[in-house]
């Protein structure tokens, strides 16, 4: 092994990668671009969204009621909602997004209720669609407004007085400092995102460094050089790596950026809605470094993985095919530590991927379990040692490089 | 200086087993010799310069490269061949310097010297007009010159060509056929293969003629010539090989 070899190889492959468009697309802007998209973009999108059903004022259909005036009266009263006559197609029209919801009013509900002998009114919704559920819901609560004014003329009728019925009231109330709540929020995510880019980043340059090399025929050029193999493939992982953990870094900065962005935004909205400030978050420069330096033996796994398996394939095009369901094998893991409820055990803490993911979920809070850190991070480095020896075995074998 | 004896690759193929892509193939290439390798497609000749330039390693038998080991020292004998082929590509993104430059670093030149050399044979080869350009920016003639250029930056005393002159227009492929001369001239051991009897008649001073990765037949031209009692080297290549060509074969 020449140090000075490898050097040279990974010089040479860096001039190459920053010359190639698609290697500085998937390595520099993807990451740069995609947090500040994610977050301000479909946030922004998502919110105008949701206002725009909220602040909608829904038709609702009012089916029986004739012989109950207040109630029908109270639910036009609303100025939240608009009352349409009831036709018999009413079902349909709640499919078909005509009207959002339709309210069963049973006969003889008022005549009843003088009785004290409660009915059930039914409010039909399609089940799942965000505007009719906002507005059964929207319903619902008009409902309830009416039955606590029954409620209370009848204590009145009894001459009992209303806090009867709240003999003593209850507050939730946050004790986790703001980065922990933050954390709890968005730690899975952020783990994700970077294990995630730390795959795509290493893509490209690990196809284009080994089948790209093929296709293009340089490979038989370089093998008659008195390189050791072992030197060369050692300085074309480097440049993967380098790639992966670029992507990764860049990523961790436009997050950090994206997310300041957002405070801001919210800070402005602070003043006037309170609740806005739970949702801040804060995320401590030690949490992040923590983040990135575990990701560091990951991304080491990946480039390796990526050299041996795109290093089979004959052509860039066949080196795709093979590198794209690695992409399900790294995303499945990734995803299933945000899954709520699933914690770290030692069990799991053995689970490529799967381990730095929730161990990221934990470190985004500030909590350092220092056991399990150890005991991922050495793990993870014995993995991606494996990989390496793998990738450096696949480039000794002559029906590999010569595959026809 | 060549060896080899005996000289055997065995491929492995889940379709068709076992193909013996070089068999027993014995042979030696002196200094200011140029020897050229002829054969049909498939008939082996890749499979045997690869091995000499120990892109691949021979499954029996040995083979040296200026009395190093091509199995033993495989490095050595890189240190000591420059390799051509029409497979031997330049990197697109890197220019027609820096791709000289890369290989010199690789065989280890010092970077001053690698300067000197690089100057010198860029001038030598009048190739100082697109020096800076991108390899994948040259055209077909700027390429080979640069491939040339890669191939002598270590200042080999082994030349492998491997049908350096497949696909080439007349004047491209004249400018490599000048270049092996010059080769022998300076002293060189030169092997090349190609299935152009043309350019064998022209330019090679031993003949071998091989097929289903056998050496069939070897000799000067002139030798050939009196052996088969005939006079076109075509003929005589049809005479050897027939009885062995087996057209699957081909590749």
């Amino acid at each position: 092994m020449s140090l000075q070899n490898i050097g040279t190889v990974y010089r040479k492959e860096l001039t190459e990668a920053l010359r190639d468009r698609r290697t500085l697309i998937s390595t520099m802007l993807v990451p740069l671009l995609l947090f500040p998209l994610l977050s301000v973009g479909f946030g922004a999108l998502a919110f105008t969204l949701l206002k725009k059903a909220e602040e909608e004022i829904p038709k609702v259909m009012v089916l029986g009621g004739a012989d109950s005036p207040g109630v029908l009266a109270a639910l036009g009263a609303s100025k939240k909602m608009e009352v349409l006559p009831a036709t018999p197609d009413w079902k349909d029209k709640i499919i078909n997004k005509e009207i959002r919801a339709a309210i069963a009013i049973p006969g003889g509900f008022e005549a009843s209720l003088a009785q004290q002998n409660p009915l059930t009114i039914e409010i039909y919704k399609y089940e799942g669609e965000l505007k009719s559920s906002i507005s059964a819901a929207t319903v619902e609560k008009n409902l309830k407004d009416y039955r606590d004014k029954v409620v209370e003329s009848r204590l009145d009728a009894n001459h009992v007085p209303a806090s009867v019925l709240t003999p003593f009231l209850i507050k939730q109330d946050n004790v986790a400092p703001p980065e922990k709540v933050g954390g709890a929020a968005f730690g899975g995510i952020i783990g994700y995102m970077v294990i995630l880019l730390c795959l795509t980043g290493g893509m490209y340059p690990a196809m284009d460094l080994t089948a790209g090399e093929k296709e293009r025929g340089t490979m038989e050029t370089i093998l008659s050089s008195p390189i050791s193999r072992l030197d060369l493939v050692l300085g074309k992982f480097f440049l993967v790596l380098t790639a992966s953990l670029v992507t990764a870094a860049l990523s961790v900065l436009s997050m950090g950026v994206s997310f300041w962005g957002m405070q801001q935004l919210k800070a402005l909205d602070i003043s006037k809605n309170p609740d806005a400030a739970a949702m801040q978050l804060q995320i401590k420069l030690p949490a992040v470094l923590s983040v990135f330096l575990m990701a560091l033996p990951l991304a080491v796994l990946f480039s390796a993985g990526l050299i041996t398996i795109s290093l089979f394939a004959k052509s860039y095009k066949e080196a795709q095919s093979y590198v794209s369901p690695l992409m399900i094998l790294v995303i499945l893991p990734a995803v299933a530590a945000m899954l709520p409820g699933v914690e770290l055990t030692a069990k799991l803490a053995l689970i490529p991927i799967l381990n730095v993911s929730l161990l990221c979920k934990e470190l985004v809070t500030g909590t350092y379990h220092w056991n399990f850190i150890v005991l991922i991070f050495l793990s993870t480095c014995v993995y991606a040692a494996a990989a390496l020896f793998l990738a450096v075995k696949m480039f000794q074998r002559e029906d590999v490089l010569f595959r026809s | 200086m060549i060896e080899t004896r005996g000289l055997t690759k065995v491929f492995k193929d889940k379709k068709r087993g076992e193909i013996r892509a070089v068999d027993g193939v014995s042979f030696t290439c002196a200094p200011g010799q140029i020897y050229g390798l002829l054969g049909a497609n498939g008939a082996g000749k890749t499979t045997t310069l690869r091995m000499l330039a120990t892109i691949l390693e021979p499954s029996d038998g040995t083979a040296t490269v200026c009395g190093h080991d091509v199995v033993e020292a495989p490095q050595k004998v890189r240190a000591n061949v420059g390799f051509l082929s029409t497979a031997t590509a330049l990197y697109p993104r890197l220019t027609s310097q820096e791709m000289v430059e890369y290989f010199g670093r690789l065989n280890g030149i010092p970077e001053p010297e690698l300067k000197k050399r690089v100057d010198e044979i860029f001038t030598r080869l009048d190739m100082n007009s697109f020096r800076d350009r991108r390899c994948d920016k040259l055209s077909t003639g700027m390429k080979q010159k640069t491939s040339i250029a890669r191939t002598l930056i270590h200042d080999p005393q082994v030349m492998i060509f491997d049908e350096p002159t497949l696909g080439l227009d007349i004047m491209t492929a004249r400018t490599i056929l000048e270049f092996i001369r010059e080769c022998r001239q300076r002293g060189k051991t030169v092997i090349f293969s190609t299935h152009v009897m043309s350019e064998v008649e022209k330019l090679c001073d031993v003949i071998g003629i091989i097929q289903s990765g056998k050496l069939l037949a070897e000799g000067s031209l002139a030798g050939l010539r009196e052996k088969y009692q005939e006079q076109d080297l075509e003929e005589i290549f049809v005479k050897v090989v027939a009885p062995h060509y087996k057209p699957e074969e081909a590749a």
